[in-house]
């Protein structure tokens, strides 16, 4: 570290830029060094453990490889068998698009609910935020899925409720027909990230419009139609990109409620758990990458298609 | 102001919202009060309040796997406390560069580190393993920590970046006529101000590093290595249906910590948040 602090340190007399050309030549290359110095742990990052290994997983989705033998090249082998003969990944890429449709509108919606009954200087509205934004901090990890797997369990604490009404709950994580659904619901149940991004960008709307309409006789169903939904368009618009980028790669939750085998009858078979069985159980690497590299592009695409529509529904006003 | 879904005022608002948070939090409270309830009450008093309460399924559980469960609370301390000062260190220097230095091709590396951000990290999993393997760091700590160390986390370079273009240059510069290199205005001028942004850091490096559960039952597959993910997990193998209690108390003390911070840190993590979008 001593060595930076030689080498990146300018000369008093640098930094005068009147000095002429020759001089402030000298101060912007002795800058530029400083500041590969300072990226250089970055760079290096970026290489090795980033595009190093985003051209590899490409070069290996080509290949026959496990680890023991050398890799084999099979041509678009592992593409045309994933979408023509393997009815698994088929089922994988079913049952993470339902859990992507149905549960990130879902919290979104939620999250938006809960951010508008907070505003508008609600007492307590600080409690109210930690307490709804807990979930989302535990939600991830594997003591909560362990959690989920008991409150969902066929003799657990939802069936117990019911019970008491009389209810006989069907066993829900044990159930191919529910045991999606749970995992939906412990999604929703994290909507207290998205709720406050909505907060935030709610408090942006300055009051003085909701004056104007309210001035001009507009209701509050229609200000929110008129003001608070159009403004908001860009934070829901944020919200759904990260939402579904992220929920494409949940792993976690399917893997502790199914105990790492996707069941019942691969009803929790979430993508990137049936990549990590292929690649990290049966050693088949490259077609782990193959399917890697179908989860770059679908995550692409996607993203790309929410800003090509962003175009029609995201309104970026003259709100600064 | 908007409009008013609830008549009836603030008060019938604040019922429904208490409510609506217990219906939310009762899982976890009855996770706690499950754990200090005997197994075989566990599920037939779907109720919170324990009619007997032992600390049992504590001291069963922390000695159920093949060591304490204090030693895999170490185990993640350690991988979790390396990747802070890692993300710590190598996030903001890149951050600094990006910020306040002026190189070539500038934008166009800002935005190679944009899009790393976005980057499904399941496509370099497997290559990545193959390299760790191939350097024989399976089942070290290097595997975790190491990419912190390489700054690939670019969300909180992004994020510092962010924070250090709201300080003034100002300072930089009365720094710079001072006689101050690069390096010192980084360490004593920029890093000092930039305290809220590292907290922020810490704090959401520290949870998911502590809560990540991929990379750790990746390359830790030896029981001496085991972190607390991994080892809870494999409560799920070992044990039968009848021993949830066990199970639920070191649930609970593997959030402790989290729970901890979230006390503690609540302000940065709102904060971080509303600004950037992290979970």
């Amino acid at each position: 570290m001593t060595d930076v602090s030689v080498a990146v340190k300018p000369r008093a007399a640098t930094i005068k830029p009147k000095g002429g050309g020759h001089r402030s030549t000298q101060r912007s290359r002795r800058e530029a060094r400083a500041a590969y110095l300072f990226l250089a742990p970055w760079f290096i990052g970026l290489l090795v453990i980033t595009v190093g290994p985003i051209f590899a997983s490409l070069y290996l989705s080509f290949t026959d490889y496990s680890l023991l033998e050398e890799a084999k090249w099979v041509g678009f082998d592992n593409y045309v068998t994933m979408f023509t003969e393997d009815p698994r990944f088929i089922s994988s890429l079913k049952v993470t698009t339902i859990y992507v449709v149905v549960s990130v509108p879902m919290q979104l919606a939620f999250a938006l609910a809960l951010a508008l009954v907070l505003d508008r200087g609600l007492r307590g509205l600080s409690f109210y935020r930690s307490i709804f934004y807990l979930p989302s901090l535990l939600g991830g990890s594997v003591a909560i899925a362990i959690l989920w797997r008991k409150v969902f369990g066929a003799d657990g604490l939802v069936n117990a409720v019911l019970a008491i009404f009389g209810i006989q709950g069907p066993g829900w994580v044990g159930d191919p027909d529910t045991a999606l659904g749970t995992l939906i619901l412990l999604h929703v149940w994290t909507f207290g990230a998205p709720m406050i991004i909505f907060l935030a960008g709610l408090r942006q709307i300055p009051s003085s419009y909701y004056e104007a309409a309210a001035v001009d006789g507009a209701g509050p169903l229609r200000q929110f139609k008129s003001i608070t939904l159009p403004l908001l368009t860009p934070i829901i618009f944020f919200n759904l990109v990260l939402e579904i980028i992220k929920s494409f790669q949940s792993f976690t939750q399917a893997f502790i409620v199914s105990n790492g085998k996707g069941g019942p009858a691969d009803s929790t078979l979430f993508y990137t758990l049936y990549l990590y069985l292929e690649g990290f159980k049966n050693y088949d690497m490259g077609y782990a990458a193959a399917m890697a590299w179908v989860l770059l592009v679908i995550i692409a695409a996607l993203t790309g298609v929410n800003f090509l529509a962003s175009k029609y529904w995201v309104f970026y006003g003259d709100t600064k | 102001m908007l409009f008013r879904p609830f008549r009836g005022g603030p008060v019938v608002k604040h019922i429904l919202l208490i409510g609506f948070g217990l219906v939310m939090l009762y899982p976890l409270l009855w996770m706690v009060s499950s754990s200090l309830k005997p197994e075989e009450l566990i599920f037939r008093e779907p109720g919170l309040w324990p009619s007997q309460v032992t600390l049992n399924n504590y001291s069963e559980g922390w000695y159920a796997l093949k060591h304490p469960f204090g030693y895999y609370l170490w185990n993640s301390a350690v991988v979790t406390a390396l990747s802070v000062v890692a993300n710590l260190v190598a996030c903001s220097l890149a951050a600094y560069a990006f910020a306040r230095l002026n190189f070539p091709m500038k934008k166009f590396w800002f935005a190679i580190m944009l899009g790393t951000i976005m980057l499904p990290h399941h496509v370099v999993i497997v290559p990545q393993y193959i390299m760790f393997s191939e350097l024989d760091l399976i089942n070290t700590i290097w595997p975790l920590v190491m990419p912190k160390i390489l700054a690939t986390d670019a969300f909180f370079v992004f994020l510092m970046v962010q924070f250090i273009r709201t300080l003034p240059r100002e300072l930089d510069e009365a720094a710079e006529i001072d006689g101050a290199g690069y390096w010192r205005i980084f360490i004593r001028v920029v890093m000092p101000l930039c305290m809220p942004a590292l907290a922020t850091t810490a704090i959401f490096t520290f949870i998911w590093t502590w809560n990540d559960f991929l990379s750790q039952l990746l390359y830790l597959n030896n029981p001496d290595n085991f972190t607390v993910p991994v080892a809870l997990r494999t409560f799920l193998d070992a044990s039968s249906d009848s021993s949830w209690g066990p199970m639920f108390a070191m649930s609970i003390v593997a959030l402790g910590p989290i729970f901890g911070f979230f006390l503690v840190g609540q302000k940065y993590l709102i904060r971080g948040v509303a600004t950037t979008g992290l979970k």
